[in-house]
């Protein structure tokens, strides 16, 4: 559609609307509430026009909530951890926020470990806070700490794309060689290979298919690939 | 944010276990560096070098001035240089953390004191002026080594500079503008290249030295040893300030690389210094 920058009024008109990220509502003086722009990128919506959102790309995560991250341990203060997500403030997280876990029996964290977990507080000028289970379930879901494996920094949109089920990188690696990954929506990936140049290989292609690094495309790939001894 | 957290602990364990077979983040070989890439801006002597990511830009500028009347025959050279937080989040202006007090001390002992440019070719008239220049350094991006990209940049930078040239008939001078006569090149002694190796705990166990490392690699070393020399095989400095013990063969060893890699870094920047200079239209009325 178009491309905007931050400040400027979008057009969203819809009786149910729901603003995604980048978009806020200001009230102006006469009343009228006006849609503006938070970041600079595409404007989109869904079909039905209910929903609208703007795409950019970025390298510094402002947290959301229901965002999965990945996180470094920092510190510990009291019963909670502080945790390093890549956002302007650190986050915080209760020592109990896991599965299972009681007073008697947390799970053992090292300043150092990493982390996938999920941003449950947000808000601008406050620490966000993060917990390692599903809020409904109060199950593990995937969350906890990651253990072994490799840790690459990339840009947001580039997360964004990993994490859609039909970008080609992964499917086009995992036919090569078994692979587990986590992907962090505040621009981090954490890959785990059997052997350490399986796992130099993927970190290598996603800085290149990196919209911020190249961009290469499927057939690229599989060419730079066929150079790395994989 | 005021310092960087250190890497995480599966990071830290990957790079340690990686390097066990030689193998680098980045898909480099052991002892390989990253092609300098050199680009040169409309000014003589402005020229921003990047290694990879790391980028660094340089800039010449000369003046004339009175010299100390200590030293009466040799012209001045100040060297320039800050991290700003345009480098990496972890740099304030202000406050020199012990990185930035390290390259500033290297870039004045390879740059300076090492005697590269020749003082005495400064000194216009002995006692009431001589040439002062003034080298500045910006770091623009930090990916890892940003010591030998800014000593890189600074000496390709003294090389490509030109001062006016100036003419001295008995106690007057005269300073003829680029247009009038071409401006001359500073007179160098020697081109010195900075090169530095990260070295990793148990180095005597199996895991060998790194030249050029990355970001991660140079925060996950436990030692750096850096040595600037010529392409003429001969050495100006050798740093290595703490970390873990070498072994004298070792050190000769890498000795050995540095000359190698100082001598295509000397074929590097003598091609593209006549690349630039044969697309620059200097005109001489």
């Amino acid at each position: 559609m178009s491309l905007v920058l931050p400040g400027e009024q979008v057009p969203a008109q819809h009786v149910n609307l729901k603003l995604g990220p980048g978009l806020l509502q200001l009230s102006t003086g006469n009343g009228q509430p006006v849609v503006i722009s938070t970041r600079a990128g595409e404007v989109m919506r869904t079909a039905k026009g209910n929903r609208w959102w703007i795409e950019g790309n970025s390298r510094r995560y402002v947290p959301a909530p229901q965002e999965s991250v990945i996180g470094v341990v920092i510190s510990r203060s009291g019963e909670n951890w502080r945790v390093d997500i890549g956002s302007a403030h650190m986050a915080s997280l209760d020592g109990l926020a896991f599965e299972g876990a009681t007073k008697r029996n947390r799970p053992n964290l090292k300043v150092g470990s990493l982390l996938y977990a999920r941003v449950s507080l947000a808000h601008k000028d406050m620490e966000p806070e993060l917990e390692c289970f599903d809020a409904q379930t109060r199950k593990a879901e995937g969350f906890g700490e990651l253990k072994g494996g490799f840790l690459v920094q990339c840009s947001l949109k580039m997360c964004r794309l990993l994490l859609d089920p039909t970008h080609f990188l992964f499917p086009l690696l995992g036919a090569r060689f078994p692979l587990e990954t986590a992907v962090g929506i505040n621009g981090r990936v954490w890959i785990k290979c059997n052997e350490p140049k399986q796992t130099i290989a993927v970190v290598r292609c996603i800085e290149a298919v990196d919209p911020d690094g190249g961009g290469m495309d499927e057939p690229a790939v599989k060419k730079f690939l066929g150079t790395l001894d994989v | 944010m005021p310092r960087p957290p250190s890497p995480s602990i599966p990071e830290k364990e990957f790079v340690y276990g990686a390097l066990k077979q030689s193998l680098r983040i980045d898909g480099r070989a052991m002892l390989e560096m990253r092609t300098p890439t050199l680009t040169f801006g409309p000014e003589l002597g402005w020229v921003e070098c990047s290694l990879g990511k790391t980028r660094v830009l340089a800039q010449v500028d000369g003046k004339m001035v009175k010299p100390p009347p200590e030293r009466p025959l040799e012209g001045l050279i100040s060297i320039h240089s800050e991290l700003s937080s345009m480098a990496a989040n972890e740099f304030e202006p202000g406050r020199a953390s012990d990185q930035e007090v390290t390259i500033t001390r290297m870039l004045d002992k390879v740059l300076r004191r090492s005697d590269a440019v020749d003082k005495e070719s400064l000194c216009v008239l002995a006692g009431q002026r001589v040439w002062h220049i003034r080298l500045t350094l910006h770091v623009l991006a930090d990916a890892g080594n940003m010591l030998d990209c800014a000593c890189l940049a600074g000496i390709v930078a003294l090389k490509h500079f030109r001062r006016p040239e100036v003419e001295v008939v008995g106690d007057e001078i005269t300073v003829h503008h680029p247009s009038e006569r071409a401006p001359v090149p500073l007179s160098l002694h020697h081109t010195p290249y900075c090169l530095t190796f990260a070295f990793f705990p148990d180095s005597h166990a199996g895991t060998p030295p790194v030249l050029d490392p990355a970001h991660l690699e140079e925060t996950l070393a436990a030692g750096l040893l850096s040595v600037a020399l010529n392409a003429q095989r001969e050495l100006c400095v050798v740093q290595k300030a703490g970390g873990v013990p070498l072994p004298p063969a070792t050190v000769m060893d890498i000795v050995d690389v540095a000359v190698q890699r100082a001598r295509e870094l000397d074929a590097l920047v003598e091609r593209a210094l006549r690349e630039d200079w044969a697309g620059r239209d200097v005109e001489v009325r």
